[in-house]
């Protein structure tokens, strides 16, 4: 069988062609694949679309990928007051961006992983992010039919692999990233330990071996404020 | 329209909303707060209530912020603040979050507002013509599915503009989603016949807050005082 245990960052996020539609774990601080995001900047991949809560902090988690100008269109929920160089690109139309309330967005990535074709939900009903939605009444509510998000790849962040690819979490640093896993064709994670099969109890697995797709272990990164 | 509101009386201040908005919690809720005011609540509970905080990035039963070298920075609440956890917390995550928020399992939200109209729609995530393309984070989904939505905000703007209008002009975040608004002169509940003033501030009548709403507010009987509490 062939090992998903990657020994280098760049051998991780190697062959993600342009255009690619990338999921990108982490919420607040915590549980961001930041090692996995430089990797990434570094391969000069271009055109992306961005499907993540927010689009960084300054230079930091996404930030770097908007920085080099790499990113064509975002799928977000907050964008961020911090996440200057998208909100500059924004302002000048060169980047896109799809505003989706941040449960939604969850949903309709887990809508793509389970293989739904689409839900209706109230949230949104009269606001902006009802615009071009099919709205009907359902058990007398107005409701609108939300699309399910795919992805090409998925970044994520979990504390321990196993060498399967089972995965746990640390604390709120989970936020994104299993739901992320699920809904990628090719999800790939960073850790801080990779342990051997049978270290991880099954019943603490939160992330199923099935959905990962290329393990690397890395010294995690973070960015304050 | 509002008259001018340089004479006011004394209002109530943020940390006195929060203090009044904390007295609608009840023994054993699961509660959401937002950004701003609401942020505030946790520290006015009243004594011996115990309340168990969501955070839509994956936290039941969130306790005090962090003190000062205790923070671990995977332990954080919505707005990136360290927190502690009280006994019984739980963690899960984003679209289990998300499920609490819109499938009715929490017992009450509160969200800080920009606008309520006299419907309960609520704007609380764009203020037109600002810079950006604006955030709307959990607020769509919380507004949508709490059992019971709290809205704190001043009642008027900087400029003495009503908060409290007939109809929002700001992009909405839900519609017909608000059960009371608090504010720093009233406590007003969304009823079918419109909206009720329950409380007003201290020192405060009810002709005083109405002429600073721009919705009109029914009166049933005597309106009481706003107490805060111990």
């Amino acid at each position: 069988m062939k090992s998903k245990i990657v020994d280098s960052l760049d051998a991780a996020v190697a062959g993600i062609p342009d255009g690619a539609r990338i999921m990108f774990g982490g919420f607040g601080g915590a549980g961001f694949p930041n090692n996995l995001i430089q990797a990434l900047a570094r391969t000069g991949v271009k055109n992306v679309t961005a499907i993540s809560n927010n689009c960084g902090t300054r230079e930091g988690e996404l930030g770097v990928m908007f920085k080099h100008g790499q990113v064509r269109h975002v799928i977000a929920s907050f964008p961020g007051p911090h996440a200057n160089y998208f909100q500059e690109q924004f302002a000048k139309g060169e980047v896109t961006c799809e505003l989706v309330p941040q449960g939604i967005l969850c949903e309709r990535m887990r809508a793509a992983a389970a293989g739904l074709l689409g839900f209706y939900t109230t949230v949104g009903v009269g606001t902006e992010v009802a615009k071009g939605k099919e709205e009907r009444v359902i058990d007398g509510k107005r409701c609108l039919l939300e699309a399910p998000i795919h992805a090409d790849v998925a970044l994520i962040k979990a504390e321990k692999a196993d060498e399967l690819g089972n995965l746990t979490y640390r604390l709120a640093a989970r936020n994104f990233n299993p739901i992320m896993a699920m809904a990628a064709k090719m999800t790939i994670v960073e850790v801080d330990e990779i342990v051997p099969v049978g270290t991880i109890q099954p019943e603490n697995v939160i992330t199923p071996a099935i959905f990962v797709h290329r393990i690397v272990q890395a010294k995690a990164i973070r960015f304050q404020g | 329209m509002a008259e001018n509101v340089t004479t006011d009386k004394p209002r109530l201040t943020r940390e006195q909303i929060a203090q009044r908005a904390a007295q609608e919690l009840t023994d054993g809720a699961y509660v959401n707060l937002g950004w701003g005011i609401p942020n505030l609540i946790a520290d006015y509970l009243p004594e011996g209530l115990t309340v168990y905080f969501h955070s839509e990035n994956g936290i039941l039963g969130m306790g005090r912020r962090a003190r000062a070298g205790e923070e671990d920075f995977d332990l954080v609440d919505a707005m990136k603040v360290p927190v502690t956890l009280i006994p019984g917390a739980s963690f899960f995550h984003q679209a289990d979050a998300h499920l609490m928020t819109r499938g009715g399992h929490l017992d009450v939200a509160v969200l800080g507002g920009f606008q309520v109209s006299e419907k309960g729609d609520l704007a609380n995530w764009k203020i037109p013509g600002a810079k950006g393309i604006g955030g709307i984070g959990g607020a769509m989904d919380i507004a949508a599915g709490a059992k019971k939505l709290i809205v704190c905000m001043e009642h008027n703007a900087k400029d003495g503009a009503p908060k409290v209008v007939s109809r929002c002009s700001y992009p909405l975040t839900g519609i017909e989603c608000t059960n009371t608004i608090v504010t720093d002169l009233a406590v007003i509940d969304v009823t079918p016949e419109g909206l009720v003033l329950r409380e007003v501030a201290p020192g405060w009548t009810a002709e005083e807050v109405q002429a600073r709403t721009e919705a009109k507010l029914l009166v049933k009987g005597k309106v009481a005082e706003m107490s805060l509490g111990s």
